[in-house]
């Protein structure tokens, strides 16, 4: 157990984290934007639109642990397990969704345009689709720039009915950039089921009939994705060429955090909720003989860290008002009139 | 002497020298581009940095935008602005907000070069000025070179200013002729005075410059002495000059191609008005898509002797 149990313990920390952080910030969100029959209070320490992952930790968590720092990283509105997966420090992360002026972005962006440049993460977005073509964009710079480094793009399903979709991958594809394109596949489009919209086998299938590799995995099994990436990573990192991961999953929670998801069968929640990746991990974990007190002291900790990030979130400053008049551009500063 | 489109080459062509990082693309800038503004850059920089892509516009302003997050310049082709139209989401949500929205931790040095205005028969689709739309997003810099030198000069300034600029060439204006003086620089920003003038200031840009250098001679011949300023940036503006032109002479006719209604005329008479309280005249199209035929596509055009006659009336 000892190489393999470090590793399982290190997948199920990283899942122990986002899931800590988000259960934290959806409950600070409550009432943070008027949407799905829900108001917007004063109260609500997270405010305006949260995507929450739920139940797809295992996707960022299989996939980040195999890139460097200096690999750079897209995401989605969907983001803040990418984000944490790839190195970004908790703390601040919780500080820029409260808006203040110790977050990552100063309190100018919140969850949806979450970025820590420092480590690779070059940004959510808040538009579906929108992180494919700077994907590519930051590969075809690494290839000019004759860098060792690759880029990961994290997209979701919904994602692939867009044109820059296919843009995005014939560009990789001919131009053979170093881009792991990742579908985290959670089943749906906002508040609509993506299966009846799409057409064909989805993002594996669009993917191929470019001529670009794919992989289909279970991305709710953080062994299987930790596995598969593992193999992908490699193969862009050596071939510097493109290639696709499939990830099919699940979102548990609705669209947003206020969204109850109540146009939902009741059953497929349920079934999804019986391959929930956390789950799966501690039950593989404890089979290979680990100590599940082990886990236990994992989410303990995890619980910690986000108590410490609200914590600091709470008493940090808010962003001073003349910041809105900053990194705009500088040709023309001052002329805002 | 050299062509507006050849000015446009060799701005490129010196930034490409001085940083490695200035890359060029879009469709078919291999091969000079369809204006001959990228003449010769491949054969010289090679094709990895002047760099031929399929028609994906939302890709090719997209990668432009990760391409600078990741530390190029690069300068993006995109035809005419109507295709552009593809790739707002890349050029507003994306290239104009990365900066802000990040709270600073990267910047979108980019060029994107979308050609504005009527041209050969072009039609409703190759043929609008588009440029007060993107001066009504921050975060970008638009320019409008009205002369050969402009071009050249305004396309440096762009490339080195580190901001997403939209440098908008008009297409008719690819063949004119002019000095291109390689050490005279322009600051962004800054309008350019085409002939002093007492009784009244006209202010223009791009193809629509020529025209009212005509009407001003016309009127100079008249009596009536026309100070006619060149704005060659929309966004940031000249509005010191502006301001101290029109208040001297009383009056503003502010004239350009595009569409009247919302143009960014509107914006530069509405200061004036608030800043000085001169009479104010403006001068742009109806509000019409541009048509097929001579007589359609003519119902578009201002003309010399439309500026001339709307300056005269505002005279009486």
């Amino acid at each position: 157990m000892l190489e393999g149990s470090q590793l399982a313990a290190g997948l199920y920390r990283t899942m122990a984290r986002i899931r800590a952080f988000e259960n934290a910030a959806e409950i600070a969100s409550q009432g943070g934007v008027s949407a799905y029959g829900s108001s917007a209070g004063a109260t609500a320490k997270v405010r305006g639109p949260l995507h929450l992952s739920t139940g797809q930790e295992a996707v960022p968590a299989g996939v980040c642990i195999h890139l460097r720092p200096d690999d750079y990283l897209t995401s989605t509105h969907r983001g803040h397990g990418h984000t944490l997966a790839k190195g970004a420090d908790m703390g601040r992360m919780m500080c820029e969704l409260f808006g203040k002026a110790t977050g990552f972005n100063g309190g100018k962006g919140g969850s949806m345009h979450i970025a820590d440049f420092s480590v690779g993460m070059l940004g959510a977005n808040g538009v579906v689709a929108a992180g494919l073509p700077i994907a590519v964009g930051a590969a075809h710079a690494q290839k000019l720039q004759k860098r060792d480094a690759i880029t990961v793009c994290f997209f979701g399903d919904g994602a692939i009915n867009r044109g820059p979709f296919l843009e995005a991958l014939n560009w990789a594809q001919v131009y053979g950039l170093p881009v792991l394109f990742v579908c985290e596949d959670n089943r749906w489009s906002a508040t609509t089921a993506s299966g009846p919209v799409t057409a064909g086998e989805g993002a594996s299938a669009r993917a191929q009939s470019l001529g670009l590799p794919s992989v289909q995995v279970d991305g709710n099994d953080v062994f299987a994705v930790h596995e598969t990436a593992a193999r992908l990573v490699k193969e862009v990192r050596a071939t510097k060429q493109p290639l696709l991961l499939h990830a099919i999953t699940y979102r548990v929670k609705g669209h947003v955090s206020v969204d109850a998801a109540a146009y939902r069968d009741p059953h497929e929640l349920e079934a999804a909720l019986q391959t929930d990746p956390m789950a799966r991990a501690r039950a593989h974990y404890q089979a290979q003989g680990g100590d599940l007190a082990l886990l236990d002291a994992i989410d303990a900790e995890a619980a910690r860290e986000v108590a410490q990030a609200l914590a600091a979130a709470d008493a940090a400053p808010w962003p001073a008002a003349e910041s809105a008049f900053t990194d705009i551009q500088t040709t023309g500063a001052g002329q805002w009139r | 002497m050299m062509s507006y489109a050849e000015a446009a080459a060799l701005a490129v062509s010196h930034a490409m020298e001085r940083d490695g990082n200035v890359v060029v693309m879009g469709e078919d800038v291999g091969r000079g581009g369809i204006f001959g503004q990228y003449k010769g850059l491949q054969q010289r920089f090679g094709g990895d940095r002047v760099i031929d892509t399929p028609i994906s516009e939302s890709t090719i302003l997209g990668a432009g935008v990760g391409m600078a997050l990741a530390g190029l310049r690069p300068v993006v082709e995109m035809r005419v602005v109507d295709f552009a139209l593809c790739a707002m989401d890349e050029i507003v949500n994306q290239a104009a907000k990365n900066r802000f929205m990040f709270g600073g931790q990267g910047r979108v040095p980019m060029v994107m070069r979308l050609p504005i205005g009527i041209w050969d028969a072009s039609a409703a689709q190759h043929s609008q000025s588009l440029e007060s739309w993107f001066a009504h997003i921050p975060g970008l810099v638009v320019t409008c070179p009205a002369t050969p030198q402009d071009n050249y000069s305004l396309l440096r300034a762009a490339l080195e200013c580190g901001d997403p600029v939209i440098h908008m060439e008009h297409k008719t204006l690819w063949m004119s002729q002019g000095e291109v003086e390689v050490e005279q620089r322009a600051a962004l920003g800054e309008a350019r005075t085409v002939r002093n003038g007492r009784h009244l200031t006209v202010v223009s840009w791009s193809r629509q410059m020529q025209a009212c250098a005509q009407a001003c001679e016309e009127l100079a011949g008249t009596g009536i002495e026309a100070e006619l300023l060149d704005l060659r940036s929309i966004w940031p503006w000249d509005r010191a000059r502006v301001l101290e032109s029109s208040a001297r002479t009383g009056n503003l006719l502010v004239v350009h191609e595009a569409v009247q209604a919302v143009g960014f005329g509107a914006e530069v008479a509405a200061t004036a008005a608030q800043e000085t309280g001169c009479r104010i005249r403006r001068l742009g199209a109806p509000r019409i898509p541009v048509g097929y035929a001579p007589v359609l596509e003519a119902q578009s055009r201002i003309t010399a002797a439309d500026i001339a006659a709307a300056a005269r009336s505002m005279l009486d």
